[in-house]
């Protein structure tokens, strides 16, 4: 298996509270990767290093061989991370495909001048903009509101929209946070499918969720996180066994809560 | 111009094509019909085309990239000094217009750049307050420049702009066609105003329907995901800067040659505001709306000082109230009652960062 990212010693502290301390962990080529842990874990705090919102007070992340700027979120995408929001963050005022349109940004090249004068390749670019998002819309299940501006989407179809946006960064490794958040049975259960759609179409999924029923059938590999530590590392039937992950979501000898206390 | 002909109510869903000869035709044929009412209408008409392309630049930073800008009027004045500085006996420089224009542009986008660098990490009501002292920066330096060397003239101005000489063609002077017919310079300036609307509003939809507008518009509505796909949003916001700086620009240098005076008093705070209020009155966001605003603004007053004067007269025998009072006070109750029944302006934007129709097999019926 060919690593894709590597965290190595992730520490992030906001002021006296340490979010992350110490995080280290690999994720593989191909494989849904799934980090968990209760609220307050420091999940997302790990999104936002990762995804370059965060610069990290230690530690380093190497993606594809490379180390990944820090605090340079539009670098990380072009590398090719791209994230979605755990609160839905859509353009609002614009249609579906329009937002997708827009996720293509960083894999167009048309400048100012070229797009002034309408170029036969900024308009030729322009197309391929235009038919690549239709594709996506279709990918994820929601081509018919294609022309619907963002707000009037339903809930299940704005996570869809946004996950459509993220892949038209063209990512190698798509990072999720809290997709199924919000959303009955039926939309879980297809969602499911997509990230399994996406999985087998070569993107690298790294999954933060609540759902543990979720997570456990989809992830191929998880991240237990609990007060900023890492405490476990497996694959999910291990994990489901291991003693600090019990206590951590059960509460168990409350070690770790003294921990954060202090 | 699409979109100001799909903006004709009923006539622009019904037959487009028909709208859009009604909108050439009400363009070229305004000062004819401004000319009825005489000659002073055929001014405020080129005014009015300088406002418009100042509300075109303004919408491109404001209603499209969502970055309030209280002190827009700089640009204008930029270009307008720039004009002035190298079109006239202040330096005694008369260089052709075809290199002052561009140059004002220049200095214009410069300016914006300027302005854009350190306030790129402002929005809303932090950004709109450091613009507003931006723009009265500009202001107070053109008034006191004229000293210890005398640069600007001072609140005196700069008199005796040269006016525009297109080639040969010197645009202040009557235009003779065969024997009979002599156009008026006012028209002249007006129909080359209107070319330089015309070719904006090209351009600028141009820009809307692209990588760029579509950047601009997702650094509106929501700044963080706008950097999650990837946008440089430092890149982007200074290009939205100076790109609506450039009409400014352009706008200021024909104002300097159509006036053939500047002086810093053009270049208040009130103009900036006169400047955004016609295109939230208009429909921030929307070509069409954002030209109606500008027109209807830069008219109304001026129809009100013919008409408000001659009706007191005739009332009271006397003028009670200044037109320039009753200006403000109609503006403000036009803006407070667009406010309530029209929140979102007159031609209210709607979302067009993409054609559709591209594609095959897809209908651009939005």
């Amino acid at each position: 298996m060919i690593t894709l990212l590597e965290a190595r010693g992730i520490t992030k502290r906001f002021g006296g509270l340490t979010a992350l301390s110490d995080v280290s962990l690999t994720i593989r080529k191909g494989e849904v990767y799934g980090l968990i842990g209760p609220n307050g874990a420091g999940k997302t705090t790990f999104f936002n290093v990762l995804t370059g919102a965060y610069v990290p007070d230690g530690g380093e992340l190497v993606f594809n061989g490379t180390e990944l700027p820090s605090g340079k979120p539009h670098q990380v995408v072009e590398a090719g991370i791209a994230r979605t929001f755990q609160n839905i963050r859509l353009f609002r005022d614009m249609t579906a495909l329009e937002n997708v349109m827009a996720g293509h940004h960083i894999r167009s090249r048309a400048n100012p001048f070229a797009i002034l004068l309408q170029t036969r390749q900024a308009r030729e670019e322009e197309r391929l903009i235009t038919e690549r998002a239709y594709e996506l819309l279709r990918y994820v299940g929601i081509e018919r509101f294609a022309d619907t501006v963002s707000k009037n989407l339903s809930y299940g179809d704005q996570r869809r929209l946004e996950i459509a946006r993220a892949l038209a960064t063209e990512p190698q490794l798509l990072a999720l946070d809290e997709p199924a958040a919000g959303m009955n049975a039926t939309e879980t259960a297809k969602l499911r499918e997509l990230v399994q759609t996406i999985r087998h179409d070569g993107v690298t999924v790294l999954l933060i969720e609540h759902d543990v029923k979720l997570v456990m059938g989809l992830c191929d590999r998880l991240a237990v996180l609990d007060f900023g530590k890492k405490i476990a590392e497996d694959v999910p039937a291990e994990v489901q066994k291991n003693d600090a992950v019990i206590s951590a979501y059960l509460g168990g000898h409350g070690n770790h809560k003294a921990g954060a206390a202090a | 111009m699409h979109e100001l002909a799909l903006a004709i109510p009923w006539l622009g869903k019904r037959n487009p094509a028909a709208a859009r000869g009604v909108v050439i035709l009400l363009a070229v044929a305004a000062p004819l019909i401004a000319m009825l009412f005489g000659k002073t209408w055929v001014r405020i008409l080129d005014f009015a085309m300088l406002y418009v392309m100042l509300a075109i630049g303004l919408n491109l930073v404001v209603g499209f990239a969502g970055l309030l800008d209280l002190g827009y009027i700089a640009f204008y004045a930029v270009g307008a000094y720039t004009f002035a500085f190298l079109a006239s006996p202040q330096f005694e420089l008369h260089l052709p217009f075809w290199l002052v224009l561009p140059l004002g542009a220049g200095c214009a986008a410069l300016a914006g750049i300027v302005l854009g660098l350190p306030t790129l990490r402002l929005r809303g009501d932090y950004l709109a307050i450091v613009t507003l002292g931006f723009g009265e920066i500009v202001r107070i330096f053109l008034n006191n420049l004229n000293q210890p060397i005398n640069i600007t003239n001072g609140p005196q101005g700069i008199n005796m702009i040269d006016p525009l000489v297109l080639f040969g063609w010197d645009v202040s002077k009557p235009l003779k066609i065969g024997e009979e017919i002599t156009v008026n310079s006012l028209f002249q300036y007006y129909y080359i105003f209107l070319a330089f609307v015309a070719l904006s509003v090209v351009l600028v939809q141009r820009l809307q329907v692209s990588r760029v507008g579509r950047a601009w518009a997702a650094i509106r509505d929501d700044e963080l995901a706008a950097k999650a796909i990837g946008i440089n949003t430092r890149n982007m916001k200074l290009l939205a800067f100076s790109l609506g700086a450039t009409f400014g620009g352009v706008s200021g240098g024909l104002f300097a040659a159509f006036q053939g005076f500047v002086s810093p008093e053009s270049f208040s705070l009130m103009e900036s505001i006169a400047v955004l209020t016609m295109i939230v009155f208009g429909g921030m966001g929307n070509l069409a709306g954002v030209i109606v605003g500008a027109l209807a603004l830069t008219a109304l007053p001026e129809v009100l000082r013919y008409v408000a004067i001659p009706v007191q007269q005739a009332l009271f025998d006397k003028v009670i109230l200044d037109p320039e009072v009753l200006r403000m006070l109609l503006l403000s109750l036009a803006m407070i009652f667009m406010m309530l029944l029209r929140p979102a302006g007159l031609i209210p934007a709607y979302s067009r960062y993409s054609r559709p129709e591209l594609v095959v097999g897809k209908e651009g019926g939005k």
